[in-house]
């Protein structure tokens, strides 16, 4: 029974998860090319073009899998964070800290082509739809997170300060996103609705999932490059990092 | 129960000897929600209109300008050490420094509210209403505001850096807060709003001052 | 395959400025994010390692 806690807990430290990550990161890569590859063959080639939206439909191929993974790193990003705060483990927050520029980018994304998207669809590049206020705020969540983190120098405490951000962001994201969307149907009524043709083409749900696949293993790989980035940060004046640089 | 009580006191007591910090935060409030109609223009019917949501935006950012004092003072003079140290517990005290900072940054806010109202041109009905909402609304600030406090205590850029944490948590507040009143002036009943308010302040009475202990320590280890 | 030749694949029906738009800032910032990180990692190794040069020098002069 210790022996397998023990064997589990292993790549918990920095010094075994670095050559461990520096090993997985070349795959992550390949996967990300094939399920980019694939999902941008069927975003481009496969997909009929749609009977409302002409060609321009075709920005939801990256606008909603980044839309997904914004959220999602959150979700991941709190979890490492509580997990650091619970087990002090030196790693989970070193993951959490590797997660947040990776999900603001997918935040960022996500506003950029939904404001692509609103352009030609409702004449507007911002409208103050529920899901586009929800994502604003989200970005701002993981900007407050990382302006936390750069503006600690104790390591330490850097990520528990965050990790107490992170999970106080996560009890409320539901309740801002629910009061964003109650919000909006109060003053806007229904005179803009972005959600998508009843009948989704089963092939545009294929691209959709393929390149929410593609952005998942990309951002694992750049969290994993850079998390080996402050492991060797933070831990430069260990003795194990001076043999891991042969 | 005491132990709250003696904190709420205290500080009390210290911000009437440096009276001009509390007023700085009443004072600001009322010059912003002066400054929308210069800015706008007087026009009765939209002033009438976004009334709820100037009052409720000034209200949440006076209440920003006293955090980063919430627990600075004590930090610096060692006080917050030995409320860490101190054999009542220590969320007990965070409770009442957050008290203590609602009866100084929200109390004369809620207060002056309906005044203010009155230069927007809000009816009576209205104007219970808006002072209702800020009266279960500003605790609810002040709640979540002493989380980034605490978490920013020390940190440099700390007044600048609570805001960009603090603001995003505060939109709840702010859409049902200010929602309320317009409900009620297009004739929906602001019932819905008000309770969901007073949920959330539940909630936040719980979670807060637990939350904000935690960050304490952190900041002190 | 719908696409009758290539200038109507850049064309996009009429969507190109909205639909490249979006996908060419998508593969800039995943290409930029990655180079980042693994400069980073770079100048960190490369600080590290001058540093162990730095001590074995020093190391020498002593013992000499």
């Amino acid at each position: 029974m210790r022996q397998s806690v023990i064997h589990w807990f292993r790549f918990a430290s920095p010094q075994s998860f670095y050559p461990l990550a520096g090993r997985m990161i070349p795959w992550f890569w390949a996967a990300t090319a094939a399920f980019g590859i694939a999902g941008l063959w069927i975003s481009f080639f496969v997909a009929p073009t749609d009977a409302q939206q002409g060609e321009g439909y075709r920005i939801i191929f990256i606008h909603v899998p980044a839309s997904w993974m914004s959220m999602f790193l959150y979700l991941v990003m709190a979890f490492w964070a509580g997990l650091g705060l619970a087990l002090n483990t030196r790693l989970s927050g070193m993951m959490a800290q590797a997660l947040a520029p990776t999900g603001a980018l997918m935040a960022a994304l996500s506003l950029w082509t939904g404001a692509l998207w609103g352009k030609p669809m409702w004449g507007a590049w911002w409208v103050w739809d529920a899901r586009l206020t929800s994502e604003l705020l989200l970005l701002f969540l993981y900007l407050g997170f990382m302006a936390l983190q750069a503006a600690i120098d104790d390591p330490r405490r850097a990520d528990k300060a965050g990790a107490i951000l992170a999970l106080v962001g996560v009890v409320n994201i539901p309740i801002i996103y629910f009061s964003v969307k109650w919000w909006n149907t109060l003053h806007q009524g229904s005179t803009i609705n972005l959600t998508k043709a009843p009948s989704m083409a089963q092939t545009m749900l294929w691209g959709m999932l393929l390149m929410a696949l593609c952005f998942w293993m990309y951002s694992i790989a750049v969290a994993l490059t850079r998390v080996r980035a402050i492991i060797l940060e933070r831990e430069r004046h260990t003795e194990w990092v001076k043999h891991a640089l042969e | 129960m005491n132990a709250l009580l003696a904190t709420v006191r205290r500080d009390l007591l210290l911000a009437l000897r440096r009276k001009s910090e509390v007023l700085t935060a009443v004072f600001f409030f009322v010059i912003v929600t002066s400054l929308f109609p210069l800015g706008i223009g007087p026009e009765p019917v939209l002033l009438k209109k976004i009334a709820p949501g100037i009052l409720w935006v000034a209200a949440l950012l006076a209440t920003l300008l006293g955090l980063p004092r919430l627990f600075a003072a004590d930090h610096v003079d060692g006080t917050l050490e030995q409320m860490v140290l101190s054999p009542s517990p220590l969320g007990l005290l965070v409770a009442g420094k957050i008290l203590a900072h609602w009866l100084l940054c929200g109390l004369p806010l809620v207060l002056l509210a309906p005044v203010l109202g009155l230069q927007f041109d809000l009816d009576a009905s209205a104007l219970v209403i808006l002072t209702l909402a800020l009266l279960l609304g500003t605790p609810l600030l002040s709640l979540i505001g002493a989380i980034g406090a605490a978490l920013t205590l020390g940190v440099r850029g700390g007044g600048v850096l609570l805001a960009l944490l603090v603001l995003p948590l505060y939109i709840p507040a702010l859409i049902f807060g200010a929602g309320a009143v317009e409900a009620h002036i297009a004739g929906l009943g602001a019932g819905g709003h008000l309770s969901l308010l007073a949920a959330m302040l539940a909630l936040a009475v719980f979670f807060a001052p637990w939350a904000t202990t935690a960050a304490l320590r952190i900041a002190l280890e | 395959m719908h696409w009758n030749s290539v200038a109507e694949f850049f064309a996009m029906g009429g969507y190109a400025l909205y639909v490249w738009g979006s996908f060419g800032a998508c593969a800039l910032l995943m290409i930029a994010e990655p180079l980042l990180a693994r400069r980073r990692l770079s100048e960190v190794r490369r600080s590290l390692i001058r540093e162990r040069l730095a001590d074995e020098l020093e190391l020498q002069q002593k013992s000499q």
